[in-house]
């Protein structure tokens, strides 16, 4: 597909696509969401662990982006930090509605009854990398990280920023950052070994006891 | 040398770090066509039935976009890639609620609020059709009408013009806007003969109504109210054949001593 072809350079390296957005933000778009949309379904996936909330988040987070570039400055759009700002987008969306869900049940418009109302289109069974044992536990393991642990190995292993971009996502100080990766690999380890002890992989989301303890310090 | 539990954890943690690495995934593909829906630069349509036949309703995040007869959906998509040059994506159906809101609409429901898409258009053609709707159903105005009620009362051909642009038909009754010497005129969704089966299907009776305005009838009074309105108006309707009164203009219906009716404003149709 050209759209693919056009989101990236000849060396495989994602295209910059801020020049397009500043000239032309409709014309753009499209190629905007096929360069960005497996990131930010990635972050909405393993932050979640819900396929279909996952899509509605990421649906979301490109809306809203488009939004808010409908009215910047085209100068702005040059310049903006195009991956951070993102991850900012979905994991506030993730949290908010993580936190709506405890509160009310959701309202539905007539966008979100898209999704149901069968534009399958060229819908793949959700990823063969899904379904894979191993990662499937990995993603169970990462869920039960409490979520100021889970938002920044997400967006460090899925999205693959830097500890300065995920400073800027999370709005925190990129050492503070640093020091939740760690801690949270480290819980991820203490959990590994709660596992190794109790002789079998996790097969649920739940905490392991071990994990739980941690995360209440 | 053994390993301390020092270099054991560095071990764990790279195996950890490569077991979080795997966790990239593809977003489903169908997820950037919904995105680019939700934002207006991609429309989703469906068929819906309706007493002219199939006629396909498209629509996106801002609103409905399209409606048209078409052929075939391929006619559709080729219809709506020379009108907006966005990609259209085929529904099985329209979201429900869409559909009831729709439904409820053509029922002569005017409470229920459908959000439109008119970007692109003049706000001309947008004041026309706004004022279009607000015709209720089993009744007609004519262009004139429209043409003064948007304080443009010169504008009667331009109306005429901008009803023919209507992207929305059905929903923007374009139906119900006649010609001024009270013939139906044409009908862009389909043909005059859709514009005489939607008035029918609204209770109208188009035969009569062109037989009246064949014989040069405009306006039909009451010499108990003593008001003046267009043949269509639901108070012209309750006049029984006794006190039924016939006029050709509205300058007659005034020379007569008639008021023009607060509900269809005839007055506004005599330009």
């Amino acid at each position: 597909m050209d759209v693919a072809t056009r989101s990236e350079t000849a060396d495989g390296t994602p295209a910059d696509l801020r020049p397009a957005l500043a000239a032309n933000l409709d014309a753009a778009f499209p190629a905007f969401v096929e360069a960005e949309m497996s990131r930010i379904y990635g972050v909405a996936l393993r932050l979640t662990g819900q396929p279909a909330d996952a899509e509605d988040l990421a649906q979301d987070t490109l809306v809203r982006a488009y939004r808010a570039l409908a009215t910047w400055e085209p100068a702005r759009i040059r310049e903006f930090n195009v991956r951070p700002w993102l991850a900012s987008i979905v994991v506030n969306l993730a949290r908010n509605r993580a936190r709506a869900r405890l509160s009310r049940p959701t309202t539905v418009s007539l966008v979100d009854e898209l999704a149901h109302a069968g534009i399958a289109l060229h819908e793949t069974p959700h990823g063969r990398l899904e379904r894979r044992e191993a990662a499937e536990a990995w993603a169970a393991r990462l869920l039960a990280l409490p979520e100021r642990y889970r938002a920044p190995l997400v967006l460090r292993h899925v999205d693959g920023l830097s500890y300065d971009e995920i400073g800027q996502a999370l709005e925190r100080p990129a050492g503070t950052v640093k020091a939740q990766v760690h801690r949270g690999i480290a819980l991820l380890r203490l959990a590994l070994d709660a596992e190794a002890g109790a002789g079998f992989a996790p097969s649920s989301t739940r905490p392991s006891p071990t994990v739980r303890q941690e995360a209440a310090r | 040398m053994t390993p301390t539990r020092r270099d054991l954890n560095d071990t764990i943690d790279a195996a950890i770090e490569a077991g979080l690495d795997q966790l990239a995934v593809e977003a489903p593909s169908g997820l950037a066509d919904r995105t680019l829906v939700a934002v207006g630069l991609a429309e989703a349509y469906a068929p819906i039935e309706t007493v002219i036949g199939t006629i396909w309703v498209a629509f996106n995040g801002l609103g409905v976009s399209a409606v048209e007869a078409a052929e075939s959906s391929q006619a559709f998509e080729a219809h709506m890639h020379a009108e907006h040059g966005r990609p259209a994506h085929r529904l099985e159906a329209l979201p429900p609620r869409l559909a009831g809101a729709i439904q409820r609409r053509l029922a002569g429901d005017r409470r229920v609020q459908i959000p439109l898409d008119l970007r692109g258009h003049s706000s001309f053609e947008t004041d026309v059709w706004m004022k279009a709707l607000e015709i209720p159903r089993g009744e007609v105005r004519p262009y004139g009408w429209i043409a003064s009620e948007i304080g443009r009362p010169k504008a009667v051909r331009a109306v005429g013009t901008a009803l023919g642009h209507n992207p929305v038909p059905l929903i923007v009754p374009c139906h119900r806007v006649v010609r001024s010497d009270g013939m139906l005129g044409q009908y862009s969704l389909g043909g005059p003969a859709n514009k005489r089966a939607l008035l029918a299907s609204e209770g109208l009776d188009p035969d009569g109504m062109e037989g009246l305005a064949r014989a040069g009838i405009r306006y039909v009074g009451s010499d108990t109210t003593h008001v003046y309105c267009l043949p269509t108006c639901h108070n012209a309707k309750r006049i029984t054949d006794r006190h039924r009164v016939l006029f050709r203009s509205a300058a007659a219906g005034i020379s007569a001593g008639y008021h023009a009716c607060q509900h269809c404003r005839p007055v506004a149709a005599a330009a």
